[in-house]
């Protein structure tokens, strides 16, 4: 059992859990992540550790209410237990003092971002930081961010807050300037990860993705997570969960992560269902 | 020793092998109920009778960790049951797992002087009978344990061989430790092997005596990850390491449409089912997808388990593609023959080339290729060589490779001087040894891929191994204080 003992929520959808975890607060890295089951019957759900705290043992997620598991997580408040917590899992994120450097952070990927962003600033490069959402509710960590990037830009889809556009809008901006740009890590939904990679790739700037899979065990047992890369079938749990974004198969693995989408939903909505009929049992 | 049996040995012979209830066919189909009931008391009573009592009881040169065969059946014979689950105890600490999943037509049932001209001994149902009679009135008494020893010793994987190694070393008087990666114990026993043979209650009881030992689990511990082996020696203060964390990884057949949606592997196919216990989505969480035509790739137990699961998750055609014939299939034969009883349909000597599939990434085929028989390759088996044009589709929506597994990269790659073999196994000697001191490792670990039982053999003589080592340690600690 793993105590949440702080809980606070960053929008109306996204929510900042510390917990209990010594033994992988001591050991964990920028770029690795948990693998974590609720509940008996819970299905195991893999998700980046923002933050850490080796002194007080504890990690820091944050996660967006998407689907059945992150929406059931998100209404858990301070002093419950998870019931299962694993890592830290996957290789850390590679950092170097490269010079100059972009991070973008697309939704709830800036979280994943953020660690990275700052080990990259304290490894002394010059650090731009995009991030984007889709409206300004979901705009997350801009603080935070600030604190670790040298310049800091936001994009908002629908135009409510900072820059309207995507971040590749942004990222073109800065390509253009001149920068000497040395990397691009990018992270946040499959779609912006590609159009990021299709961005740089003419630039010739190293860009660096983490893709989020299909995964059961996250220690390389089931191969759920498999991506092409580089014409190679790779695990992202152990051999990622970071790749060169110029040489994944962003298609075909946007297709492998439609496998359970219908059967996910159908496991939201009895979920949806029993709270509704828990509340008004409550209720009555 | 005089025997307690009042049959002559050619009456013993006239009795025939008594076979177990089960349940049948067409209703197991439909569910993830245990197959085989296993004996009752009379049926045991009389199936021990069978037992010719040999001289030299070759059954035992058969069972790879020696159990007293004859010993134990006799007690069955004089009805004393917990006698005779004691018995195996004392060579086997698992004896209700390997009643069930052991291959004992080719190990001490092989043997058995009475299979020669007429049909074996049924020695695996017997011990599983014993097994159960112990845990149906819960008569298990932990085993005394009369010796102490101060030395920590950490035992990685929490499968057939990591069990059975604890299990050893706790009798011994050893503070042991378990590290599970996941969230339950039992390694492939867990994750693998589905509830219709061996079901998880039976597991987690079994799991209860090794704890009833004095042992520690620490589940959700990725030793590599969470702490290293290094660690483990250098802060955690264990003495000994004895590495079993099998072959978790799969392999794959790199043919094209391998990532295709509603392709698994058998790993992943029935961790979410066993594991996560996907059968019963939408109660549980993990989803599991099935077609109406499912293919399962392979020839071994893995391959059967995940056919015959297939089948009960609601595939109305099960199929099993095979590259070899029959004859050369690695799958224990109970498990072919219950196999055939469900209506899986297997298709033998059939290659895959290829997985077909649809615009939106799903499966709709495999293309296969006949093959025939040719020379003997380096395994002795007959080479499957290709038939020219003989290529055919297989309407499928499910497709799932079960051709083997290597082990999980993990350990080795965060453990210096630990020399690896071939496909990633860890070398051992003869004694389960490492290239590293006080290090040990088995299992499919080191084996690369073989049974349950091989498993616990290893398990077994690692503990002998790491006593034998850390009594010379202590044994030079006293002369150097000296």
């Amino acid at each position: 059992m793993f105590k949440i003992v702080e809980k606070d929520d960053l929008s109306s959808t996204i929510s900042r859990f510390r917990i209990e975890a010594p033994f992988i607060a001591r050991k964990r890295k920028a770029g690795n992540f948990i693998m974590v089951r609720l509940h008996e019957g819970g299905e195991r759900i893999p998700l980046t550790i923002a933050d850490s705290n080796p002194s007080e043992g504890t990690i820091t997620i944050i996660v967006q209410a998407v689907g059945k598991t992150t929406k059931e997580l998100c209404t858990m408040k301070a002093g419950s237990f998870v019931l299962d917590v694993v890592g830290p899992l996957g290789n850390p994120t590679p950092i170097e003092n490269y010079g100059t450097v972009i991070c973008v952070g697309g939704g709830v990927g800036t979280a994943e971002l953020y660690p990275i962003a700052k080990a990259l600033k304290d490894a002394g490069n010059i650090v731009h930081t995009i991030i984007g959402a889709r409206s300004r509710d979901l705009v997350i960590l801009e603080n935070e961010m600030r604190e670790v990037s040298t310049a800091l830009y936001v994009t908002t889809d629908d135009g409510s807050y900072a820059r309207k556009g995507f971040v590749t809008d942004q990222l073109k901006d800065v390509l253009d300037a001149p920068h000497l740009i040395k990397a691009v890590y990018a992270i946040g939904p499959l779609p912006m990860m590609k159009a990021v990679a299709n961005l740089t790739h003419p630039y010739g700037v190293h860009t660096l993705v983490s893709l989020n899979t299909i995964m059961v065990d996250g220690t390389g047992m089931c191969g759920g997570c498999r991506v092409t890369v580089n014409g190679q079938m790779r695990f992202a749990c152990v051999d990622g969960p970071e790749f060169d974004g110029h040489k994944v198969d962003f298609d075909e693995l946007m297709m492998r992560n439609r496998t359970y989408v219908d059967l996910e939903r159908i496991s939201d909505d009895q979920h949806q269902c029993r709270l509704a009929t828990k509340a008004k049992e409550l209720a009555s | 020793m005089s025997s307690v049996n009042p049959l002559k040995p050619s009456e013993r012979m006239k009795i025939p092998r008594q076979e177990p209830h089960e349940q049948p066919a067409l209703e197991r189909m439909t569910n993830f109920l245990e197959v085989s009931f296993g004996f009752d008391d009379d049926r045991s009573l009389i199936e021990a009778k069978r037992c010719l009592e040999c001289k030299t009881p070759y059954c035992i040169d058969g069972c790879p960790v020696g159990i007293n065969i004859p010993g134990f059946i006799a007690l069955v014979l004089q009805e004393d049951y917990i006698g005779a689950v004691n018995k195996i105890r004392e060579a086997n600490y698992l004896p209700a797992i390997c009643g069930r999943v052991c291959p004992q037509e080719s190990q001490c049932e092989e043997l058995c002087v009475l299979g020669k001209k007429l049909t074996p001994v049924a020695i695996g149902k017997l011990e599983r009978f014993v097994a159960d009679y112990e845990m149906r009135r819960k008569l298990f008494q932990a085993p005394a344990i009369t010796t102490h020893r101060e030395e920590k010793v950490a035992i990685v994987g929490s499968g057939p061989a990591g069990l059975t190694c604890a299990a050893e070393l706790a009798r011994m008087g050893y503070q042991v430790t378990i590290f599970e990666a996941l969230h339950a114990v039992g390694g492939v026993l867990r994750y693998g092997i589905p509830e219709f043979r061996l079901p998880k209650e039976i597991l987690d009881i079994e799991t209860e005596r090794i704890k009833a030992l004095g042992v520690q689990i620490y589940t959700n511990f990725v030793v590599g990850r969470t702490s290293t082996i290094d660690e483990f020696l250098d802060e955690w203060g264990f003495k000994a390491i004895f590495l079993a964390t099998g072959a978790g990884t799969p392999n794959f057949l790199g043919i094209p449409g391998e990532n295709l949606s509603g392709v698994y592997s058998a790993n992943e196919f029935l961790t979410r089912v066993n594991l996560m216990g996907a059968y019963k989505f939408p109660e549980n969480d993990t989803p599991v997808r099935i077609g109406k035509e499912a293919a399962v790739i392979g020839g071994g137990n893995t391959a059967m388990d995940a056919v015959r699961t297939a089948r009960r998750l609601g595939a109305e055609k099960a199929y099993l593609i095979y590259r070899r014939s029959r004859h050369e299939m690695p799958a224990r034969e109970e498990e072919v023959h219950h196999a055939e009883q469900e209506g899986i349909q297997f298709m033998m000597l059939t290659n895959p080339v290829s997985i077909l599939g649809d615009e939106q990434g799903w499966v709709k085929g495999v293309q296969c290729q006949k093959m025939q028989l040719g020379e003997p390759d380096e395994s002795g088996r007959r080479r499957p060589v290709a038939v020219p044009g003989s290529e055919f589709v297989v309407p499928i929506q499910t497709l799932i490779e079960a051709i083997g597994q290597r082990p999980n990269p993990i350990i080795q790659a965060t453990t210096p001087g630990l020399q690896t073999g071939k496909r990633g196994t860890v070398v051992t000697s003869d004694s389960q040894a490492t290239s590293r001191p006080g290090i040990f490792a088995g299992g499919d670990l080191s084996r690369g891929g073989a049974t349950v039982i091989l498993a616990m053999r290893d398990g077994k003589q690692a503990a002998a191994a790491i006593n034998a080592y850390l009594n010379g340690q202590s044994a030079s600690a006293s002369q150097a204080a000296s």
